[in-house]
């Protein structure tokens, strides 16, 4: 009976000092709070389903640190280019508790529903979102990108 | 059960020993790759100042910068904060010129690649923020006529070398400025337009001076440069370029789980931009709001990029163009310093708030709420063993 009992202790004990290492590796383990890894394409249908956008980088690559034209491509379902839109735009990056380090604008419409939108600045790698808030004849609508650096 | 201890030393002995193998992933070395002084790009040209890489500037500036002439009283000049031998600052929780200012003075290696300047960044260039302690009467004290005239007296001819005839100073006064005191505001009032471009026209030049002698203060590679090359190239790290255990955990944390690396990043550990970390204010200065009252002084300033007194065509205003100008962000935000050499350059943040390494990883470790705004830093759960490996890792950064 004796035995029973320090076996059935010993038994708690290692159970215990298992706990024990799983916290510890479980809190000294890098946070990865990362969620499931978003939605980077760069062409989707805006959040009411009025426009197909594109949104890219205007000289193909992204440099973290630098000031950036983008190009927004903006054309309707039937993919007839749109013109005369209002666009503002705001973001930042979602895990970070901060908005955008610059305050980019719609500064030039370049024709077959292409807007330039100047001022886009990524200063760290992560996830950023860009939110477009849309206005057009055919109404408005709004979407996000996101860019993952 | 017996050899339950045996065992036990055994497996901390190979965890300790595992921790201890700089063994990084690609990720890692990437990210650390990113942050040597080798990934440092070239010197971009200022074309906002044609005179940025014009070595008599240069020299000229550096005159100006070191010369106790150029300010109001003769006793102090830009090196009496800013100095050489300690890495262009002071040690001091807040400088002290003509009188006792509200923060610390800023080191300046590399500071030519910043796009803002001061710790709210209330000026968009190199020139413009020379500008500032010439006439801030804590600093330099003096005024924008008087250092006309002084440029002419001194340095005339090494001037006009440079910048091309100095205007007739004939019947303007010999101290006046916008910002001066009432008597130098009211000459400046009395002043003509052309007789107020004039001034301002010399003015802006001396800072352009200035700002081509800062040019050329850079960082200078470290320990961890040393590191970094190696472990990129996959060398054995040899001498003192090998990093200690303390130190590899150092950078690990840096770059992992203590997060440091998303706002110091890049070859000079800064992202260029504005954040609220939640540092306390200091009980004896004025209220201190950062970097959303710096919005409309650099929007107001005619020094500013889209002013009268840029070089070259305004594609180069993009920063101030396209700022950030009323976001709860900007509440308290202060500029991402440069970690480079931080830890031979005691005390630290934007008012000299804390004296020691041990005290920021502390503070960062903690993350207290601000007292205005929202502290973008979120708390971090190290044990004393990893707060040493941080401070230890950010000493490789200053040897
Ligand atoms: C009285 C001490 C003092 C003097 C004199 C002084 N500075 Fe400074 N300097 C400071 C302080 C303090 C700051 C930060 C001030 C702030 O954020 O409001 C600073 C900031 C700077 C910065 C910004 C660095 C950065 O990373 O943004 C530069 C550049 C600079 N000073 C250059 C100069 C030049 C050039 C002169 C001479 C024309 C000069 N300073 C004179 C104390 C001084
Ligand atoms: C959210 C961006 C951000 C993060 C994350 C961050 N820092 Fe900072 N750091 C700053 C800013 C901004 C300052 C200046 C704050 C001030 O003066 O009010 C600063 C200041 C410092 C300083 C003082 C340098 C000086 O010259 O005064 C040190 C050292 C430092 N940080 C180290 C770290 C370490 C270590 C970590 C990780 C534990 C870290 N930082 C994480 C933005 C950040």
């Amino acid at each position: 009976m004796a035995s029973l009992w320090r076996y059935l202790l010993a038994g708690l004990g290692l159970a215990a000092l298992l706990v024990g290492i799983l916290a510890v590796v479980y809190l000294t383990a890098p946070r990865s709070s990362q969620p499931a890894v978003p939605d980077v394409s760069r062409t989707k249908n805006t959040d009411n389903g009025l426009f197909v956008a594109s949104f890219s980088p205007e000289r193909g690559v992204v440099r973290q640190g630098e000031l950036e034209s983008w190009l927004l491509t903006l054309k309707t379902k039937a993919g007839a280019p749109v013109e005369g839109a209002a666009i503002a735009i705001s973001g930042g990056m979602p895990q970070h508790n901060h908005g955008l380090p610059t305050s980019p604008q719609a500064t030039d419409y370049l024709g077959d529903g292409r807007y330039r939108i100047e001022g886009v600045k990524f200063t760290m790698s992560g996830w950023w979102q860009l939110h477009f808030a849309i206005s057009a004849t055919a109404g408005s609508d709004t979407v996000l990108f996101n860019v993952v650096l | 059960m017996r050899h339950f201890p045996r065992v036990l030393t055994l497996m901390v002995a190979v965890i300790l020993a595992g921790c201890g193998e700089p063994d990084f992933s690609d990720t890692e070395k990437k990210t650390i790759a990113s942050l040597a002084l080798s990934a440092l790009p070239s010197l971009k040209p200022d074309t906002t100042n044609r005179f940025a890489d014009v070595p008599a500037a240069a020299a000229l500036g550096s005159t100006l910068f070191f010369d106790q002439g150029m300010s109001r009283d003769g006793t102090v000049s830009c090196s009496t904060c800013h100095k050489i031998d300690r890495q262009f600052q002071d040690d001091l929780p807040q400088a002290v010129g003509v009188g006792h200012t509200n923060r610390r003075t800023m080191p300046l290696a590399g500071v030519a690649r910043d796009p803002w300047f001061f710790w709210d960044g209330r000026r968009d260039s190199l020139w413009a923020q020379a500008l500032t302690p010439l006439e801030n009467p804590l600093e330099q004290a003096g005024n924008r006529a008087a250092y006309a005239h002084y440029i002419k007296a001194r340095f005339g001819e090494r001037y006009e070398r440079i910048f091309g005839p100095l205007p007739d100073f004939a019947g303007m006064p010999l101290n006046a400025s916008p910002l001066g005191n009432d008597a130098e505001k009211a000459a400046w009032n009395a002043m003509s337009g052309a007789q107020r471009d004039a001034i301002n026209g010399v003015y802006a030049n001396i800072g352009k001076a200035i700002a081509a002698f800062e040019r050329s203060i850079e960082p200078a590679p470290t320990r961890f440069d040393r590191f970094a090359l190696d472990l990129v190239t996959g060398a054995e790290p040899k001498g003192d370029a090998a990093f200690s255990k303390e130190e590899i955990l150092g950078l690990k944390l840096f770059i992992g789980k203590a997060n440091c690396v998303t706002c110091h990043d890049g070859p000079r550990f800064t992202d260029n931009s504005f954040h609220n970390t939640g540092v306390p204010p200091v009980a004896d200065l004025p209220p201190d709001r950062g970097r959303i009252d710096a919005v409309a002084q650099v929007e107001a300033d005619p020094f500013n990029c889209l002013g009268a007194f840029r070089d070259g065509d305004a594609s180069a205003c993009g920063e101030l163009r396209f700022m950030v100008k009323d976001a709860p962000q900007l509440i308290r935000a202060y500029k991402t310093p440069s970690l480079r050499g931080a830890a031979t350059r005691p005390p630290y943040m934007h008012a000299g708030q804390f004296s020691s390494l041990d005290e920021v990883v502390a503070h960062y470790a903690k993350a207290a709420p601000s007292v205005e705004g929202t502290s973008e830093i979120h708390p971090l759960e190290l044990s004393d063993r990893e707060r040493a490996a941080l401070v230890a890792f950010l000493k490789t950064l200053a040897e």
